[in-house]
């Protein structure tokens, strides 16, 4: 039998289903559309963007990581369950495909999509530069921070859909991993470690906040440091969620 | 060739599985029968490497499920309980993604798509939805993706539940064509079907093979084998028969269904009592409306095995 283009041939295959998909139903609209409205009202109104007086979309990315707690869990919580749930995991899991093939596919097609409603927010970068000079190279860096931020939450996400077949509990479950990594900098999360752990772990927790590593790149410091945070997270989040897949299938 | 040997499937509180082995070799019709829940789903799946075997092993065309799982499903059209399939997609993107991921391409992807929708009649819903189907589009939609690349090995769990009668034939028809080069295995708990299409057939109980033979075989193993059934003109005739029949040596039992007048005389052992019963009932003067040799009872033969 033929094997033109390899692995690669069936993460594109599964990744072209699962964006058909979200198309196919009102899930994709109103995903964008609810992010838009939300990016946008965050920036103005709670942002204060025009009152600042400043040219820069500080105002606008800040607000990302708060959005996507609830967002991208929502998004996540039907990758696995969903597919559980009405069984197609069967037909998918037997066919001559390999569980990561699978899980990267499904990955990378979220992550487009998510990639996408971020991209849909350009109006406000040619309002900011329509308003004044801010600096592009800042706004570029924020543009991918927040990009790889996504995909960490989409990474946490998957994983918890592939450890359920309920879609409620998925999204529960991700938005508090989500939670817990996001301010793993923060006293809210330290604080439970305080006393009991040494510090050598509480600073390695600590290391982990997705909200430092976020926020270090939005003031326009694109450290390779970041980057590879960002980039272990989603490896080691696709992994558990490929070992989660492979074997829970079938229960 | 499919084989599988001491397969088990336990699970915490139960054992779906236990110790099952058996061979099909092209060419054959595997039936498998068996009450719900009894492990029949459970080994097709293990077969198709959707659930991992506790202990044993099984291989589809010489490829261990386990080892090389891949190789294992090239070689297999799977249809899984319940037809499962991605509901907001339309029926001819579906047949696609699956005929690109079975890596079919250019004229032999076009003719492949061009013969399963034919043949399981699926042109008129193309462009539908899948969840918008009736259950017997969804079933046929199912099959179509099993067959699309031609497979060796066929394993289809309850392929015609819920289809008409009409559709049911059609896939029987389908299995039937197929039969002569391909390794085929159906489960139903449609005893007819296994008469109808099956060269071979297993029941399973309590995860455990309770018997493996032929369908014919399995039928003489009724006690309704070579019984012949009678059914009077004339209900009051019923009781003078009845003692009649009860006299003869190589009867061992006489059933009476009062409503349609029929009597069943069941034979001793390997005794053959048609020619008696009918000089019997000519010299009784008995006014027959039917009289036939019954070849045996499938239902009977099942419950008798798997109760």
């Amino acid at each position: 039998m033929a094997h033109a283009g390899g692995p690669m041939r069936n993460v594109a295959l599964i990744l072209r289903r699962e964006l058909a998909s979200y198309f196919a139903t009102p899930l994709a609209y109103v995903f964008i559309i609810i992010f838009l409205v939300l990016a946008n009202a965050f920036t103005f109104y709670v942002g204060a963007f025009y009152q600042r007086g400043q040219a820069d979309l500080r105002p606008f990315f800040m607000f990302h990581p708060w959005l996507y707690l609830f967002l991208i869990p929502a998004l996540t919580m039907k990758l696995w369950a969903e597919e559980r749930k009405s069984g197609s995991i069967e037909l998918l899991m037997t066919l001559p495909l390999k569980a990561w093939e699978v899980v990267l596919g499904k990955y990378l097609a979220a992550w487009l999509f998510t990639g996408l409603a971020l991209a849909l927010t350009f109006p406000i970068w040619i309002t900011v530069n329509y308003l004044g000079s801010p600096d592009n190279g800042v706004i570029f860096a924020s543009y991918l921070g927040s990009l790889l931020l996504a995909g960490g939450f989409l990474a946490i996400g998957s994983c918890m859909s592939a450890l359920t077949r309920n879609q409620v509990v998925a999204f529960i479950l991700g938005v508090s991993a989500c939670f817990v990594l996001l301010l793993a900098g923060y006293p809210m999360v330290l604080d439970a470690f305080r006393g009991w752990a040494p510090e050598t772990l509480i600073e390695a927790i600590a290391s982990l906040s997705l909200l430092t590593h976020f926020q270090s790149i939005t003031r326009g410091v694109l450290e390779l440091r970041d980057v590879l945070y960002f980039l272990m997270l989603i490896g080691f989040f696709l992994f558990t969620t490929t070992v989660a897949v492979d074997l829970r299938k079938a229960d | 060739m499919i084989k599988t040997e001491q397969l088990c499937k336990r699970y915490p509180a139960v054992t779906a599985v236990e110790d099952v082995t058996f061979e099909v070799r092209p060419g054959e019709v595997l039936g498998f029968l068996g009450p719900n829940g009894a492990g029949k789903t459970t080994t097709m799946r293990m077969l198709a490497g959707f659930v991992t075997p506790t202990s044993g092993r099984a291989s589809i065309c010489g490829h261990d499920v386990e080892e090389e799982p891949l190789a294992a499903r090239q070689s297999l059209g799977y249809l899984p309980e319940g037809a499962p399939c991605y509901g907001e997609m339309r029926v001819s993107a579906f047949l696609q993604f699956i005929a690109e991921l079975r890596r079919l391409e250019g004229a032999r992807k076009r003719a492949r798509l061009q013969y399963v929708i034919e043949r399981l009649q699926l042109a008129s819903v193309l462009e539908r939805q899948i969840e918008t189907l009736s259950k017997g589009f969804r079933r046929r939609v199912g099959l179509a993706q099993a067959i699309m690349h031609d497979p060796p090995v066929l394993i289809l769990d309850e392929p015609t539940d819920g289809l008409d009668p009409n559709q049911k034939h059609e896939v029987r028809t389908l299995i039937e064509e197929m039969a002569s080069e391909k390794i085929i295995v159906i489960s139903t708990h449609i005893l007819e079907e296994v008469a109808a299409v099956c060269t071979r057939a297993i029941i399973i109980a309590r995860g455990r093979i309770v018997a493996d033979d032929t369908p014919l075989q399995l039928t003489s193993r009724s006690r309704y084998h070579n019984a012949v059934s009678l059914q009077l003109a004339r209900a009051e005739q019923l009781e003078t028969a009845r003692a009649a029949l009860a006299g003869l040596t190589q009867v061992e039992q006489v059933e009476v269904t009062e409503r349609e007048a029929r009597l069943t005389a069941l034979p001793r052992a390997g005794a053959m009592i048609l020619q008696e019963v009918a000089a019997l009932a000519a010299q009784q003067g008995l006014q027959l409306k039917e009289l036939h040799l019954e070849s045996g009872r499938l239902d009977e033969v099942f419950r008798t095995i798997t109760a």
